[in-house]
């Protein structure tokens, strides 16, 4: 990523107002990969506070490491404004686990989640947080045991521990026939497995409780000690359904640390790839969200469409999900002249069908019924929680990375990030169905113009240090924080997944509604539980 | 409302032939790699770059357990080396290790099924996958296979992930509330036998670690037809297919 004269300057006006505001206290700079702020635990608070209400930085991700003399924590920030990425760093000795929460801040409900993820994996103690405890780990685990830590062995299987648990969580509605009824982990016929607490009384639906990390595969730890080449295996199959754009931003990290300079072809076939998956993954969103209100015809019409791209995907990147491509310093196969054909004409035609469902949607008004006005998420309330992707731009937070960061061919690339207002279950589908047209619209006009030359860097030597990716997956922001050792293993992989960051948000769109439309909410926010929990 | 039975008339039958007459259309499965002759050192080579360790050198070349590929492409993939043919075939189901699991499949039930699916850490490709069972091309129902709510109406188990430790109790729950007689079927490398994930201090690795497994679908994810072909085998209404791919014969036949 090049900055230019002006991102610079701006970057160290940055670093001269840091500066002033602290007096010393905060240890602020700023290079190409962001401005960073060194803080002490005292001003943790004041400086995050500070970035988010005066600065309009959003909250990214905490990335927790352990480092010689103790922990190291991370909390990065991102925004319009240059510098893009802001991390927030503070050293803690060892022996020391207590840090003041930043959960409380207007701009913290974002940090939450990852403060409860902290806690748990790596025992963290966050002071002041309201809720801590049993969110990754359930409650049979053992306590005290955080399998983050250096000297917990990942690979070992852990003996099963005899507990039945009974997740009751206290209920807030104090009203007569009031009763909370449970979904989950198992129901529907192809949900993914989560927990859904609902309490009601009678048909409507007071507020819901998740619980999520049923998945946990402890992603992140088996990863640790792994080459890249293996670790890119983990990366693309964390989420099955957006394994280019998680591949991608693992690829991404590890060019940065070794300076690898990715061939312009490889760049713009990547761009391809992510679009494709993209409209691939919004179709079945789609579908999804016209089996959720059992409009049938609908539905088949997604489903055909979805399932052609998975055909298109499988003819010519040879995987239905596109795995097996990307890898570090470019990607591991390239593209017929015959196959970018192909792409273009099938993406088209992608696109005119759903033009066509769009069409026949719109003017559907029993469909319509159902999707208007249900889940709301207020546009106040997607940017206090920092909702990302199509939920959040349903709602008016108009942010994308890939305008934010311009990685691989976005830089060069033409297109328009669509954007609603109302937030509700109708404003999803319309940002859905129009990323998903103008995807198609990005890949066919991708393909037509392809640069030539090689698709991949030669081998270069291994380095060692810490970078940060972002892409925009097609369901929103993804962080993938990596850390190399000198002999190219990875030291620490931090992804923040963009259905991490929306299932948090949630709970918003799920208060006072009528309890049939529970499958509509949750299948307009589309997202992946196998993303969210690693 | 007649717009849409007037699409939905206009749109047609896609539905494939399938098992009745093979599938050909393009891209319904990603294909996978075959046991083939080879060299010894370009045997090696192979055998170093297969992640999973799903290659072995074997009879003057190498053999695929196809239960371990994950579809890397890395065999496949020319400017690593020497590669190895891929074939595009769907039908990968095969019967679970022991002897004792063919005994269980013997006409326990008639043609149709009704499965519960259990997603026990899947990546959310498997899902997909089994997903696009009920779409228009795959359209299960009209093999008089269909999806239950309940385990307690359940022939078949259709477990997909290396069995998350949170998923342990609710995978065990599932299967002990189903009547006999009932079957498993594991689709996906992952519950066949962890993946990429397990086993780990997270996962069991494989879903024959909680309950018995009388199916095995290999595949990173199976394609809907392999899925289908899992199910069709779990009521011996299609054969079973070897998991060993084996070099050929000097002769030219397989071994």
């Amino acid at each position: 990523m090049t900055t230019t004269a002006a991102q610079q300057s701006s970057a160290r006006d940055f670093v001269d107002l840091c500066r002033n505001r602290w007096q010393g206290r905060v240890d602020a700079s700023a290079d190409e990969s962001g401005g960073r702020l060194a803080c002490q635990r005292s001003d943790l608070v004041d400086v995050c506070q500070w970035l988010g209400q005066e600065r309009d930085y959003a909250f990214a991700t905490l990335i927790v490491e352990e480092t010689a003399d103790g922990r190291l924590l991370t909390y990065v920030f991102y925004g319009s404004d240059s510098p893009r990425l802001v991390r927030v760093e503070l050293a803690l000795a060892a022996g020391i686990a207590e840090v003041p929460s930043i959960a409380g801040l207007a701009n913290g409900p974002s940090a939450d989640w990852h403060e409860r993820e902290a806690e748990d994996l790596f025992g963290v103690r966050f002071e002041g947080h309201p809720r801590l405890g049993e969110f990754v780990l359930h409650e049979d685990w053992p306590e005290g045991v955080n399998p983050m830590r250096h000297d917990f062995d990942g690979r070992a299987r852990q003996t099963h521990r005899a507990v039945d648990p009974k997740w009751e969580p206290p209920t807030i509605v104090a009203a007569s026939g009031a009763f909370a009824m449970p979904v989950g982990p198992v129901f529907s016929d192809f949900a993914e497995s989560a927990h859904f607490l609902l309490e009601t009384v009678g048909e409507d639906v007071i507020r819901t409780i998740p619980r999520f990390f049923y998945k946990y595969r402890g992603v992140e730890k088996i990863a640790e000690g792994q080459m890249p080449d293996r670790t890119v295996l983990l990366a693309e199959r964390f989420s099955g359904t957006s394994a280019f754009a998680h591949g991608l931003g693992f690829c991404q990290a590890v060019e940065t640390i070794c300076a690898i300079a990715v061939p312009s072809r490889a760049l713009a076939l990547r761009t391809v790839f992510a679009e494709l998956e993209r409209l691939r993954h919004h179709a079945a969103v789609i579908a999804g969200i016209c089996r959720s209100t059992a409009l049938v015809v609908a539905t088949s019409q997604a489903e055909l469409i979805e399932e052609d791209l998975l055909r298109l995907s499988a003819e010519v990147a040879n995987h239905r999900y596109l795995f097996g491509l990307i890898r570090p310093g470019g990607l591991a196969a390239d593209i017929s002249a015959d196959a970018a054909r192909r792409l273009a004409e099938a993406s088209r035609a992608a696109a005119a069908r759903l033009g066509d469902l769009h069409d026949m949607l719109r003017y559907s008004s029993s469909f319509l019924d159902r999707l208007e006005e249900v889940g709301v998420v207020a546009h106040d309330r997607a940017r206090s929680y920092g909702l990302v992707g199509p939920v959040a731009r349903a709602a008016g937070v108009d942010r994308d990375m890939r305008k934010l960061f311009a990685y691989a061919g976005y830089k060069s690339a033409d297109f328009f990030v669509p954007a609603e207002k109302e937030g509700d279950g109708y404003a999803r589908l319309r940002v859905l169905l129009r990323e998903a047209e103008e995807s198609a619209a990005l890949v066919d006009r991708l393909v037509s113009s392809l640069p030539a030359g090689p698709i991949s860097a030669p081998a270069t030597a291994w380095r060692a240090g810490a970078a940060l990716s972002v892409v925009e997956a097609p369901q929103g922001a993804a962080f993938h924080w990596v850390r190399l050792s000198a002999d190219g293993s990875v030291a620490r992989y931090r992804i923040t997944p963009p259905s991490f960051t929306n299932w948090h948000g949630f709970h918003l769109a799920a208060e006072n509604f009528a309890f049939q439309d529970f499958p509509i909410i949750l299948a307009s926010f589309g997202l992946s539980n196998a993303e969210c929990d690693r | 409302m007649a717009s849409w039975v007037l699409k939905g008339l206009r749109t047609g039958i896609r539905t494939t032939t399938y098992p009745d007459r093979p599938e050909t259309a393009a891209g319904v499965t990603p294909g996978r790699p075959q046991g083939t002759r080879l060299g010894d050192d370009d045997a090696a080579d192979l055998v170093a770059r297969c992640p999973t360790g799903a290659i072995a050198q074997q009879d003057g070349g190498v053999a695929v357990d196809l239960a371990r590929c994950v579809h890397c492409q890395r065999c496949l993939r020319d400017d690593a080396g020497t590669v190895v043919p891929w074939e595009a075939t769907y039908e990968w189901a095969s019967v679970a290790d022991d002897k004792a699991a063919m005994r269980r499949l013997e006409r326990a039930f008639g043609r149709s099924l009704h499965i519960r699916f259990v997603d026990a850490g899947a990546c959310g490709a498997c899902v997909s996958e089994a997903r696009q069972l009920n779409n228009p091309y795959y359209n299960m129902h009209r093999l008089g296979l269909f999806m239950t709510p309940t385990p307690r109406n359940a022939d078949v188990l259709l477990v997909s992930g290396p069995v998350s430790d949170a998923m342990r109790l609710p995978l065990q729950k599932a299967y002990e509330a189903m009547p006999t007689p009932k079957r498993v079927v594991a689709i996906g490398a992952c519950a066949v036998f962890g993946g990429v994930f397990g086993p780990s201090f997270a996962a069991a690795g494989g879903a024959a670690e909680i309950v018995p497994v009388d199916v095995v679908v290999p595949g990173c994810p199976p394609p809907p037809l392999a899925i289908l072909h899992g199910l069709l085998l779990a009521v011996e209404r299609r054969p079973a297919v070897p998991t060993l791919s084996s070099p050929p014969q000097a002769g030219g036949g397989r071994s």
